[in-house]
């Protein structure tokens, strides 16, 4: 049978889909194992007990200084500017995007300049945040801002201009004024469409967020990796990676369940 | 007196004549069957009726004044594909232009107006055999039941005319002969104006109360556009009632 003919089954496609997992594990503590035989004080590739003993620190024992479980403040602060970053984004992009995927006047006003804005390399203008805004909490989420909505704002326009023009044509034909196609007819055809969009936007948000809380923060995931950088403390910094990989990926698996029963029509809509 | 009145329309894209010097009057209540070959501007000239396109020269009357520059409530339209809205549930969709007409702010209905509409709702869903579905959405549906679902549809903004853009084309021949008994029946109750575009011959004589033929003189002359090549009466209105 052709190559692109074989299927694996049930549970050979799972036991495919942990391989590479497993083989990287184990390709690390075998790098490890061999490292610190030859030096039992090498720190570039921590074993697994150097790295729960800072996991335990980080996570499960109060900082002395400050009395706070250091992880917990650090995800905490991060997620707060994510997620308030990101809600910006998602209402910036949704207001402009629907309107001006409807309306050809703002259409001719705002894509070119959307266009171009978009260009503008987010983490160059950062220095001019940090002069405007300072170093607080607004420099850091106007980043993630700046980062992620334009995108997000061209892909919803695309996505409104994509709609058939016939269900445009039939809706005012059925007597609805732009207002009320916005409401009935885009709008809720656009919202689970916004959620692929932020899906997207997630990968360059926690990009925006890290880099933003290296350069300047007080707490955060970034600045904690940033900060224990200084001591080669490769056990802290490895475990907070997956950390970081983990929330993203729950992020990801919760939208795409939001979408999936907040919006029953739309699987079948987009194999249509 | 008739209720669209084409008078001498061209229309021209860049180089290419669609339609010359077409002229075309289309009485109240009629059913007008538009066939002619692929290419030969048939849904041109449906598009120019429901004021997605306007014509290069000439001009369209209904009831004697200009066609508005945009699509209006009187004037319904099915198309072949995308009629119907795949967010909303088939009662939701037949809900909708209710909702469009008595709530100007929101579309949206609530309360006892709500049950009233579904219930007006319900009763058309029945009148197009649809009752049991009415919880389903659109794409859940078999193509035959979403023409009829956009057939239901149309129907509840009660349009003076309805528009057909090969509305059957794409079904298969035993639900096609259900649903052109169906369309027989719901334009013989409401008695509305039926302008349908279609390239099966046989469909436009069994429903159709007048068959226009489109045709280009020469397909291959972008200079000579479509015009009426055959304009053939069928039968009046009412008269073989539940013939199909």
């Amino acid at each position: 049978m052709r190559l692109i003919n074989r299927h694996p089954g049930k549970r050979g496609a799972r036991l495919l889909a942990i391989a590479p997992f497993i083989a990287l594990a184990v390709l690390y503590l075998a790098a490890s194992a061999v490292r610190h035989a030859a030096n039992p004080d090498d720190k570039l590739l921590p074993t697994l007990s150097q790295m729960a003993a800072a996991v335990n620190l980080m996570a499960f024992t109060q900082d002395m200084a400050t009395g706070d479980y250091l992880m917990l403040t650090d995800t905490l602060s991060s997620l707060q500017r994510l997620i308030v970053g990101l809600a910006i984004s998602v209402g910036i992009s949704f207001v402009i995007g629907i309107a001006v995927g409807m309306i050809p006047y703002l259409r001719k006003l705002f894509v070119p300049f959307i266009a171009a804005f978009s260009m503008v390399p987010p983490l160059a203008i950062l220095p001019i945040l940090f002069i405007i805004a300072g170093i607080g909490e607004t420099a850091k989420v106007t980043l993630i801002v700046i980062g992620t909505a334009p995108f997000m704002v061209r892909d919803l326009i695309m996505r409104v201009e994509e709609m058939p023009k016939a269900q445009l044509i039939k809706a005012q034909t059925l007597g609805a004024s732009s207002w009320q196609m916005a409401l009935r007819v885009v709008v809720p055809q656009m919202l689970p469409r916004l959620i692929d969009s932020l899906r997207l936007s997630l990968g360059p948000a926690w990009i925006y967020l890290i880099s933003a809380e290296a350069i300047a923060a007080q707490d955060g995931l970034g600045y904690r990796i940033f900060l224990v950088r200084r001591y080669f403390a490769m056990n802290i910094i490895i475990p907070y990676v997956i950390w970081i990989t983990l929330l993203a990926f729950l992020f990801d698996v919760l939208l795409r369940l939001v979408q999936r029963y907040a919006f029953p029509w739309f699987a079948g809509a987009k194999t249509q | 007196m008739s209720t669209i009145e084409v008078k001498d329309v061209w229309q021209i894209y860049d180089d290419r004549v669609v339609l010359e010097k077409l002229n075309l009057n289309i009485e109240e209540g009629s059913f007008v069957s538009i066939v002619g070959p692929s290419g030969c501007g048939k849904t041109t000239l449906l598009r120019m009726l429901m004021s997605e396109e306007f014509c290069t020269r000439g001009s369209i009357l209904f009831d004697g004044t200009p066609l508005p520059g945009e699509p209006t409530p009187e004037r319904g339209v099915v198309f072949q594909r995308y009629s119907v809205f795949p967010h909303l549930t088939v009662l939701d969709n037949v809900l909708l232009p209710m909702e469009l007409k008595t709530s100007r702010f929101l579309g949206k209905l609530f309360g006892p107006r709500r049950y009233n509409a579904k219930e007006d709702a319900r009763a058309m869903l029945d009148h197009v055999g649809l009752r049991h579905a009415a919880d389903f959405y659109p794409t859940q549906l078999s193509g035959g039941m979403q023409q009829r679902l956009a057939l239901a549809q149309a129907l509840m903004a009660k349009p003076r005319v309805l528009l057909l853009d090969e509305p059957f084309s794409a079904l298969d021949p035993g639900t096609r002969a259900d649903i052109h008994v169906l369309t027989k029946r719901l334009w013989e109750e409401t008695k509305m104006t039926i302008v349908m575009v279609t390239h099966d011959i046989s469909e436009a004589f069994r429903l159709g109360t007048r068959v226009i033929v489109l045709e280009r003189p020469m397909p291959d002359d972008p200079a000579k556009g479509a015009r009426i090549t055959h304009d053939i009466p069928v039968r009046p209105r009412m008269k073989k009632k539940g013939a199909a």
